[in-house]
């Protein structure tokens, strides 16, 4: 993770005392354990204060629509899918971007880090081989990184930067034989009953802070509809119409541009497990269509382009 | 426990049309329980939230006088959803009026002074009610000079034109009545813009304070005017708008640093706000 | 009377019991994945050994969405469109487990939901209905930092009750009069042995020594407020932040909120329930205009409000209690400890 780091670092401070970005977008280290911030370096010397763990689960590109300077910007697999996306939707042009690729591992979960603790204080966190040592008051515990995984990346098939000006490191193996739609297939085979209550207990704990759509990169629209007041589509109050609405509403917006990034699941500060409505979409969109999400410029996302012959049963 | 928050309710009595594009209407509205309007004491500078239920609420200044009796005045700028319901509203409905709110013009500061009215567009609201205060018989002679400069863009968009006209033929008042421009042959009054006009009229700030109400960019240009007049910061008086809900300094939306529009304002001097974040 | 009582572990559950037959009693509970505030259905869902609360208790007295007024919309009915006070229950109840940060935020909110002139209806009679009692922080957090703000682990500030476990038990603090009632009527008689009471002081001596002070309020109390609102460092603060409502939600000294109307059919309800600065249609006028349109605005705000014009304008400290929620939940890590110690450099670059 060092190399990865300095590689980083590196790429920045070239690209800055070059003058061939405005800024370079990466991560610095948080404050706290298992958190990073996303961070802007502006000059060579702010270069130095870039980071990268296993704790860089937000996703960058949240930073790109609409922005007119020059960037360079760290991605890994799934957050460069979500910037083909985004220059497909011209939300950013591809020749303002200096794209820094950084094939990852899988980002690590700090809420069940958290869990295994058993609600002990961690202060520090220090990953090293494939392990990760904990240290707390009191305490010190040895994990294996493996067993920590963010749930998007135990499934991910694209740990590497699909698009990319430099590569902060060596790409990595591919996961395969993934099975990433094992929950969605679950909660198919669920009567409506059951299924009404599985979505009625997930979304039960929502406050509606929106962390899920603002950290999510293809949530950009300048007002959202729950947003909108002229008419109001959705109600402000915890209402559980309301709350739906929101979620079921949100996930479809999505379908055919999520790439399961998992930064809203993240985001959560109540844990909802979010990507139970996206993953759905992106099984479906993947049955009838073929298609998977930001691969390649020259693949216009499904839904919004027509092909005579795309599907028609669902609606004839 | 007084409840903040529950309006009085008010049926409207009429509503008139002031401006040629129908964007701008007064509402005259009576007291459901005559009793509330003795609760209802107000000052010229202060606003009320005006209620619908099943829409919302809105802050809009008082364009009525104390000094006029049984009722009160709000023009009402259809601008989203509870100005356009109000709009389609008739003569008989019923509605809510929640105040009075805020603070007002220093009337203890005007006290022996000359007053300087500069007014542009639909904010002359709480300056009508200023100057129907001002010329009441009650209230005349605490006053020196007062001096008004009203612009609107047209003839057709000025608020309460048979009043500006009945104070145009006023001993006891100067009005500066000016539009921006008018294909009117028979238009009586000056042509040109607000900050235009004042600095032509150049009221005196020999004792003077001036109040100042209007477009943000009819007071960016008039202060300059103002400043060369002589007038000093603590003696320019404007009211501010600012997003609002609760209208009684709770909510915490309308603040610019440490004060809240709603009730530490909207009636602020330049001092003031020199001393507040440029927020607003 | 006021001397400090105690009380078995046992003995505690027996006098929430005593207590729930009479009136509600509102404690920490874990459902899901953290602890929330609610209402006990059994004593035996209290769990004290929490840390804290997701979400401050703030929403025992300023819920999310709560409904103000009704009224009637149908035609003919001569009440309509007028409004009408909703129903709300101000039964007496009682809230165990609340730690000092937490109340010392009720306090800071009492600042702006009563003041002279204006007294909000719904605060007012919830605090009056409610009894506070606290528990002690024997290890507080690596995020609080309740001291450096002005309140402690130990703090009474705001509560009623302060209890304190010592392990084969608790120490229970009548700290008011309102609190010494509940004591007496849920059973917590007996005495409290000196030592006892000095095991609990050092308790609190250790955890009050486990936190640092991080920055000075009295100093940013201090700053120039344009000179702070102008400074460079904004401009990193705000970059990373994604405008949700995290912090604002989860925060025991904000309490923004919304006034909305809501209809169904020929009748309706005027609600409030909380909104954010940090939304970005949160300043935004009918006309369009929206003076903090910009997400620099819009952080600054958040900050400035809590740590400096709430200082300026009540004279109580600044409106944070150190619960450290923010920091250990804001999805970027931006953290109010750093920006507290940007804001009272002494050089403001």
């Amino acid at each position: 993770m060092y190399a990865y780091t300095d590689r980083i670092r590196e790429i920045a401070r070239r690209l800055l005392s070059e003058d061939r970005v405005d800024l370079v977008i990466g991560y610095r280290k948080g404050t706290v354990p298992f958190m990073n911030e996303p961070f802007a370096a502006r000059t060579p010397e702010q270069a130095d204060r870039l980071w990268w763990d296993s704790f860089c689960g937000a996703n960058l590109a949240n930073y790109l629509p609409r922005r007119t300077d020059r960037v360079g910007i760290v991605v890994k697999g799934c957050d460069s899918r979500n910037v083909v996306v985004q220059i497909l939707e011209n939300q950013i042009p591809r020749d303002k971007l200096f794209i820094i690729g950084a094939p990852c591992k899988g980002m690590l979960d700090r809420r069940r880090i958290a869990a295994e603790l058993g609600g002990k204080d961690a202060l520090v966190a220090e990953e090293k081989n494939g392990r990760v040592l904990v240290q707390g008051r009191g305490f010190e515990v040895d994990l294996d990184r493996g067993a920590f995984l963010q749930e998007n990346c135990s499934i991910c098939i694209h740990r590497n930067p699909v698009i990319y000006d430099e590569l902060a490191a060596d790409l990595v193996e591919e996961q395969s034989g993934v099975d990433r739609y094992a929950d969605v297939r679950q909660v198919e085979a669920m009567t409506s009953e059951s299924r009404w209550e599985y979505f009625e207990e997930l979304i039960r704990p929502c406050i509606r802070c929106y962390a899920c759509r603002n950290a999510c990169p293809q949530c950009y629209c300048p007002t959202c509809f729950v947003d909108e007041s002229a008419p109001q589509w959705v109600g402000k109050t915890l209402d559980p119409t309301d709350t739906r609405t929101f979620h079921f509403l949100r996930a479809y917006h999505l379908a055919g541009r999520c790439t399961d990034c998992g930064a809203c699941e993240r985001a959560c500060p109540v844990g909802i497990k979010v990507r139970q409505f996206t993953k759905k979409l992106e099984k479906d969109v993947k049955e009838l269509y073929g298609y998977e999400v930001g691969l390649s410029l020259e693949e216009r996302p499904p839904l919004d382009t027509f092909k005579p012959g795309d599907p028609e049963s669902f609606i004839m | 426990m007084d409840n903040p928050y529950l309006p009085y309710p008010v049926r409207i009595e009429s509503i008139v049309t002031e401006t040629e594009d129908r964007n701008l209407k007064t509402f005259k509205l009576v007291f459901l329980d005559p009793a509330d309007e003795n609760k209802f004491s107000y000052t010229p500078g202060q606003f009320a939230e005006l209620s619908v239920a099943g829409l919302g609420e809105i802050p809009i200044g008082i364009a009525s006088s104390p000094t006029e009796k049984g009722f009160l005045k709000f023009t009402v700028n259809k601008v989203g959803k509870v100005t356009t319901h109000m709009h389609n509203m008739r003569a008989g409905d019923v509605m809510g009026v929640r105040g009075p709110l805020g603070n007002w013009y220093p009337w203890e500061l005007l006290e022996g002074k000359n007053v300087v009215i500069i007014g542009g567009g639909f904010a002359f609201t709480t300056l009508r009610s200023s100057i129907v205060y001002m010329l009441d018989p009650a209230h005349r002679s605490r006053f020196g000079d007062i001096t008004v400069v009203y612009g609107a863009r047209t003839p057709g968009l000025l608020l309460y034109k048979d009043e500006l006209a009945a104070w145009e033929q006023r001993s006891d008042i100067r009005m500066h009545i000016t539009v921006d421009g008018t294909s009117d042959p028979n238009w009586k009054y000056n042509v040109g813009f607000v900050p235009t006009v004042t600095k032509q009229k150049a009221p005196s700030s020999d004792n003077a304070y001036a109040i100042i109400c209007g477009p943000p960019i009819m007071i960016k240009f008039t202060l300059p005017v103002l400043t060369e007049l002589g007038f000093p910061p603590d003696r320019i008086i404007s009211s501010l708008e600012m997003r609002m809900k609760c209208g009684i300094g709770i909510c915490g939306r309308c603040n610019i640093g440490t004060e809240y529009v709603c009730k530490d304002g909207p009636v602020f001097s330049l001092e003031q706000l020199a001393r507040l974040p440029n927020e607003y | 009377m006021m001397s400090d009582r105690f009380v078995s572990k046992d003995g505690l559950k027996d006098g929430i019991r005593r207590l729930m037959e009479r009136r509600a009693v509102i404690g920490p509970v874990f459902r899901g994945q953290y602890h929330e505030f609610a209402q006990l259905a059994q004593v035996d869902e209290l769990d004290l050994t929490f840390q804290n609360s997701r979400l401050s208790p703030k929403g025992l007295f300023h819920p999310h969405s709560d409904r103000m007024f009704t009224y009637s919309l149908a035609k003919n009915d001569p009440e309509a469109g007028i409004l009408k006070e909703a129903p709300q229950d101000y039964s007496p109840r009682v809230a165990v487990g609340i730690r000092p940060c937490d109340a010392r935020a009720f306090q800071l909110d009492d600042a702006n939901f009563e003041t002279e002139t204006i007294k909000d209806p719904w605060w007012v009679r919830r605090r009056e209905a409610t009894t506070l009692v606290g528990l002690g922080c024997n290890q507080p957090c690596a995020t609080c930092f309740c001291t450096t703000v002005g309140t402690g682990p130990f703090d009474t500030a705001g509560l009623d009750v302060l209890l304190v476990d010592l392990g084969d038990g608790y120490l229970a603090r009548p700290v008011t009069e309102k609190g010494r009632k509940l004591l007496d009527e849920a059973g917590f008689a007996a005495a409290a042995p000196a030592e006892a009471s000095s095991r609990a002081g050092e308790l609190r001596k250790a955890a009050e020594q486990s936190l640092g002070k991080l920055f000075s309020t009295e100093a940013i109390a201090g700053q120039n407020t344009l000179e702070l609102f102008n400074a460079a460092f904004w401009d990193e603060v705000q970059f990373s932040c994604i405008n949700c409502g995290t912090c604002t939600f989860l925060c025991p000294t904000c309490w923004c909120f919304d006034i909305q109307d809501e209809v169904s059919g020929e009748k309706g309800d005027r609600l409030r329930l909380w909104d954010s600065c940090m939304f970005p249609l949160f300043t935004h006028h009918g006309s369009g205009h929206n003076p903090r349109s910009q997400k620099l605005q819009r952080v600054r705000q958040r900050f400035m409000h809590k740590l400096k014009y709430y200082q300026d304008k009540y004279h109580l400290g600044a409106a944070c209690v150190g619960c450290g929620r923010c920091v250990s939940h804001c999805p970027v890590n931006i953290d109010i400890r750093q920006v507290a110690q940007l804001m009272s450099a002494s050089c403001i670059c």
